[in-house]
């Protein structure tokens, strides 16, 4: 064999893979997206009515978890070629060289698998079917069809990050109540108004990516108008589990309060539209609704442990 | 065989396959201990089977 052709055979084996760190086969599960969603899953199976064994309700917000991640290895396969060409994306296991596409395809189908399959028979087929839908809805609805094809893509994809607090309420109750279409709901109005302020601010990527996020394809202005529309569709939505009846009042008040703030930052966004300004407006936008996100799902779950501990008479 | 032929790995390549087949055998053990605390839960005399 030939030097040339033994240095070839060392460059195809590259290509074929091999290569990637167990640290780059983490970043394929897209650990601060999972963060968010362990959270969600968590608020919605402690709060949920009934009890679940510990170790089973860990068993679900494991399975959960690896779904989560699953989905975003799948994502990252088939997304390889934008994400190499955005700036925020371009370190991913793939276009940084790390990873093949088929070991990520390989990696996300597995964990998908046997996320699902442990979670219908440790706990049940309904949070199973609705973990295998979420999957489904990210990976083939969400990056296959509608992020390429629409600028409506991240409020129709949005729902699969509005599943897991359904999952998880699943997981203790077997069912789907209104209660768990409200924390659906909250994420899923959350989404808009979350991802078009960072795309107001990243539209350079976007754009350089030929991926129709809405200031591309429709404008900035229209853009943070329908980032205001989401954000007072938000608010109330956010009181709605005190008005259900299944937060108290007091969560009612901050879930106001908050919902009022984020209004107040989405008002900038739309009054501030030239310059650095306008940047600011964004991301500051950017950062509170990821705090506002955290902080209703905390007040959720306090304010469920303290009815829990009042009617057990410990306060 | 001549050792020129197959895909010669590089130390670092070797020592990335060295720390892929430990996580992937951490993996399945974890996996063997969770159907087994599943199997304990589900199906065992009930002594851990409290509402959480």
């Amino acid at each position: 064999m030939s030097l040339a052709d033994y240095q070839d055979r060392r460059l195809d084996a590259a290509a074929h893979g091999g290569q990637g760190d167990v640290g780059d086969y983490l970043a394929l599960l897209k650990p601060r997206v999972m963060s968010l969603v362990i959270f969600t899953a968590l608020v919605g199976l402690l709060i949920a009515p009934g009890g679940i064994h510990p170790v089973l309700g860990a068993v679900a917000i494991l399975c959960i978890a690896v779904g989560a991640g699953a989905s975003g290895a799948l994502n990252m396969w088939y997304d390889a070629d934008i994400d190499a060409i955005m700036s925020r994306t371009a370190r991913r296991p793939i276009p940084a060289g790390k990873v093949t596409p088929e070991e990520a395809l390989a990696f996300g189908l597995t964990l998908s698998a046997f996320s699902v399959l442990v979670l219908g028979l440790a706990v049940n087929w309904l949070s199973a079917g609705l973990l295998a839908f979420t999957i489904f809805f990210y990976a083939v609805v969400y990056t296959m069809w509608l992020k390429r094809s629409t600028p409506q893509n991240i409020v129709i994809g949005g729902a699969a990050g509005a599943f897991p607090p359904m999952i998880g309420w699943a997981a203790v109750t077997g069912t789907v109540t209104v209660e768990s279409i409200v924390l659906f709901l909250i994420i899923f109005m959350w989404t808009p108004p979350h991802f078009w302020a960072l795309s107001l601010f990243k539209r350079g990527d976007y754009e350089a990516a030929r991926v129709p996020m809405l200031p591309v394809v429709a404008g900035e202005d229209a853009t943070r108008t329908q980032i205001l529309v989401y954000s007072v569709l938000l608010a109330p939505i956010g009181v709605a589990p005190a008005l259900l009846g299944f937060a108290s009042m007091a969560y009612g008040a901050a879930a106001a309060v908050l919902g009022a703030v984020f209004v107040w930052y989405a008002l900038r966004v739309y009054a501030r539209r030239e310059g650095d300004a306008a940047r600011k407006a964004a991301v500051r936008l950017f950062a509170f609704s990821l705090v506002y996100l955290f902080l209703v799902f905390a007040l959720l779950l306090a304010d469920s442990i303290a009815a829990r501990l009042i009617a057990g008479g410990w306060l | 065989m001549s050792n020129d032929d197959g895909i010669r790995q590089t130390e670092e390549q070797k020592k990335r396959q060295r720390k892929r087949s430990l996580a992937i055998g951490l993996a399945i053990a974890g996996l063997v201990l969770l159907f087994y605390v599943i199997t304990l839960v589900k199906m065992g005399p009930g002594v851990l089977n409290r509402p959480l």
